[in-house]
């Protein structure tokens, strides 16, 4: 029976963090000061519920993504910068909890790939119809072209 | 009958042998006979995995407990539609949808072939049976869906009750059509590789499937992300998840495809770009199987435990992507390079479309593998969310939707900016003023918004100029220019429609995302809560019973204007047999925009919890879909696609679209 893995369970696993008992962000949850609350949603959308599947905890289910998401609101409260937040809870869960991967030489080859392809295809296109032209160009000698503009404009 | 579907699976995979076989050798040595055994033997195979596959329906239809996967995926109280599509809704059985629609398209090559050279035809339905061969292993010696167990259990253990939902029953099927519709172009790609030539009907053939294989796997996406918005109960519409960019990875690269394949009928240019798309574009395919299929997204570690699936797809993975780019290599430099183009022309543009959406495909594979492979390289472990991909698919779409409107206006081989740039004046102005009007009128609005609506507009006044230019509006008198507008090739209106839904689409997101709002609040029965100028009063809880579960439905009093004007209702269920609960969201749609509600827990005191979403204009999101879906049909019902063809025979994408 352990072959029959994937959908079902992976279903079941989806199924359990989406929809439990509880709701994402919880009305007891939202802090009093707006602006501080719209600062904590959006630094929720950011992190992840660890026990989730590529969930962030601003929509989790989950009891963990709650707790993340008070000691969210706790450190905001407290006076935190946003920066000052993030590397807090960095600091106790790891860069795993980070839905945007930091920028560092372990993630080069992540943040890099879409630049170096974006570069090395258009430098691709425009050498390949470079080396083309004068090959197109050369069909027609400079006599052959002017009599043709010539019956052209006729 | 069980017994009759696993005999018939069976036969099927033997048959599927001989299929890639026999017409192979029989076009390595010309023989005529040998190369004609394909046909029906491909037509024979579709019709035993037919019976197999309507052999497992009827035992989940009957609720057949003796067959194990039966027993694991329903329950004797299941509605008859659940119970029929809880077929497909676990792993062995979706396998066997699978093979269906790729025996099924390879019949379709079979039986409407006839008017392709006999040798690429067997090569086609060889490379067919090739992969069919490999799924049909895969499916009886891990995934069996056959297997019975002894003594039979007296009732079985539902199927997951996020998938009893008619999502399951459109959903999957549309999915597949549209990632096992890109193996036929496949099977051209390699089947051409093997000849070493491409020759006319090789285009001809390959745009129509790409053509049927896109539009399947547009709607297939749309519905999916639409199920996800009003199945999990936050209004989440897509998620980054490794789920989705498997799916939208072959998108992207059909998408791709599409044009280059257009470059490449039109002006026989990009033929073995072409070639190399639409075998990475079924690669990819092959990729999000596995990927889904193999438990490698739950964790690294639960592949490692339960690896005989995982390692059989990764096998069939390196097979078929790493012996048709081996082929590829060594076989690509004999095909000749097609037509020259100046780079301002309608194929330049083509060429520029196809260098963003393959970055754009790229980056996806790597947001989606990058966190897997660092697990399994140094054991580190990140996650790649929507940042991300919002800080980098974002930026690769900007240009590449900016430069949309202009690539229909171009002429072929040397076309002429200035005189687009002058014909989309209007579109242009028009997007300007949207731009505008949003980011000043509108309170709260960013630039991101304003950008994102103004390059909304812009997409769809720009697909509108070019019907409009192409019809000679505003310069020839009216009924001229409706007959002249009736009279465009379908393709021309193919591609304005795609563009358009593309638009449309993304005036959605942007709507959504920018001026949609929310109120997360305890309400008891009778109060009222207003949100962005819609007002809804709390009726009360009542328990209800359904079929297979339990549920206190939340009844909402939606009212305009000070008048009652219909009510929302939002659920909890309880289906007891996986003692699971599911949120059942209650949603309204006035005009294009969308109420949405979410119903929380129960307290002590009777309050709810309530999570009320306004979503403006979110329905584009998926409208826009059908839209794209709509051009590809009418692009299919071109009259070109019938060229070469004989008369009297219906093209293969109309009697494909008939049964499906």
């Amino acid at each position: 029976m352990s072959a029959r893995f994937s959908l079902a369970s992976l279903a079941l696993l989806l199924a359990l963090f989406f929809a439990g008992t509880a709701q994402a962000v919880k009305p007891d949850e939202v802090l009093q000061d707006p602006a501080l609350e719209a600062r904590a949603r959006a630094l929720s959308e950011g992190l992840r519920c660890m026990v989730c599947q590529n969930q962030s905890i601003d929509e989790s289910d989950a009891d963990l993504a709650r707790d993340l998401r008070v000691l969210v609101r706790q450190r905001l409260v407290a006076g935190d910068s946003d920066q000052q937040v993030m590397d807090y809870i960095v600091s106790r869960y790891g860069e795993f909890v980070l839905l945007k991967p930091r920028f560092s030489l372990r993630n080069a080859l992540l943040w890099g790939t879409p630049v170096l392809l974006l570069l090395a295809g258009g430098l691709f296109i425009v050498l390949s119809s470079r080396s083309r032209r004068p090959a197109s160009n050369s069909v027609l000698s400079a006599e052959e072209q002017a009599a043709l503009d010539k019956m052209l404009r006729d | 009958m069980v017994e009759t579907g696993h005999f018939a699976l069976v036969l099927a995979f033997a048959l599927s042998l001989v299929q890639m076989l026999v017409p192979l050798v029989g076009a390595r040595t010309g023989n005529q006979r040998l190369m004609a055994v394909g046909g029906p033997v491909t037509v024979t195979g579709f019709a035993l995995t037919a019976l197999s596959f309507a052999a497992l329906a009827s035992a989940y239809a009957s609720s057949d407990f003796s067959v194990a996967s039966v027993w694991e995926n329903s329950h004797s109280l299941q509605p008859m539609i659940y119970k029929i599509t809880g077929t497909w809704g676990n792993h062995e059985g979706s396998m066997l949808l699978w093979v269906l629609i790729l025996t099924f398209f390879g019949a379709l090559v079979a039986v409407f072939g006839n008017n392709l050279p006999a040798s690429l035809k067997a090569n086609v339905l060889a490379v067919q049976g090739m992969i069919g061969a490999a799924f049909f292993l895969f499916i009886l010696a891990t995934s069996n869906p056959f297997i019975r167990l002894n003594p039979a259990p007296i009732e079985g253990r539902d199927l997951n009750p996020i998938l009893q939902d008619l999502g399951l029953a459109i959903h999957p099927p549309m999915l597949y059509l549209g990632y096992v519709g890109f193996s036929i172009c496949f099977s051209f790609s390699v089947a051409a590789l093997i000849e070493g030539r491409i020759d006319a009907s090789w285009a001809r053939w390959v745009r129509p499937w790409t053509l049927v294989a896109w539009m399947f796997l547009t709607g297939g996406i749309a519905m999916g992300s639409y199920w996800a918005y009003y199945e999990l109960g936050w209004g989440g519409f897509w998620f980054w998840d490794p789920v989705e960019n498997a799916s939208f990875m072959p998108w992207l690269a059909g998408t791709a495809l599409l044009h280059s394949a257009i470059v490449m009928e039109k002006r026989s240019a990009l033929k073995i770009w072409t070639l190399l798309l639409a075998i990475l574009t079924f690669s990819l395919s092959l990729l999000g199987t596995f990927l889904v299929r193999s438990g490698v997204l739950t964790s690294v570690h639960a592949f490692a435990t339960d690896p005989a699936r995982g390692v059989f797809i990764l096998c069939i993975l390196t097979l078929f992507i790493g012996g048709s780019l081996a082929l590829f290599a060594l076989r690509a430099s004999q095909l000749t390079a097609g037509g020259l183009f100046h780079p301002i022309s309608r194929e330049g543009a083509l060429v520029l479309n196809n260098l963003f959406l393959t970055t754009a495909t790229a980056t996806v594979l790597v947001g989606t593998l990058y966190p897997l492979a660092l697990e399994a390289l140094t054991g580190g472990k990140i996650s790649v969310g929507a940042p991300f991909f919002d800080l980098t698919f974002g930026p690769l779409m900007l240009p590449l939707l900016a430069i949309v409107p202009f690539g229909p206006l171009l002429a072929w081989k040397r076309g002429d900016v200035i005189a687009a740039s002058q014909r989309l004046m209007a579109a242009f102005a028009l997007a300007i003023t949207a731009m505008l009007v949003t980011g000043l009128f509108i309170d709260g609005a960013s630039v991101f918004a304003a950008l994102g609506v103004g390059l909304a507009v812009w997409l769809i006044a720009g697909a509108l100029t070019d019907l409009a230019v192409k019809s000679g509006f505003g310069s020839v008198a009216p009924p001229v220019m409706l007959r002249r507008l009736a009279g465009l090739p379908r393709s021309v209106f193919g591609t304005a429609l795609a563009h358009l839904g593309l638009g449309l689409t993304l005036l959605g997101i942007v709507a959504t995302l920018c001026f949609g709002t929310e109120k997360i609040l305890t309400m008891r029965p009778g109060e009222t809560v207003e949100l962005s100028g819609h007002t809804l009063r709390f009726e009360g809880l009542t328990p209800q019973k359904g079929p297979n579960f339990t549920e206190d439905r939340g009844r909402f009093l939606l009212i305009s204007d000070g008048n009652a004007d219909g009510a929302i209702t939002s659920a909890k269920r309880f289906y007891p047999v996986r003692q699971m609960v599911t949120t059942e969201s209650g949603i309204r749609t006035l005009g294009l925009s969308q109420l949405y509600l979410s119903l929380g827990d129960e307290n002590s005191d009777g309050s709810v919890v309530v999570r009320l979403w306004w979503k403006p204009l979110v329905t584009l999101i998926w409208g826009g879909g059908l839209v794209m879906m709509a051009g590809a049909a009418m692009s299919l019902l071109d009259r070109r696609l019938r060229v070469g063809a004989p008369a009297k025979r219906r093209k293969p994408a109309a009697a494909l679209a008939s049964p499906t």
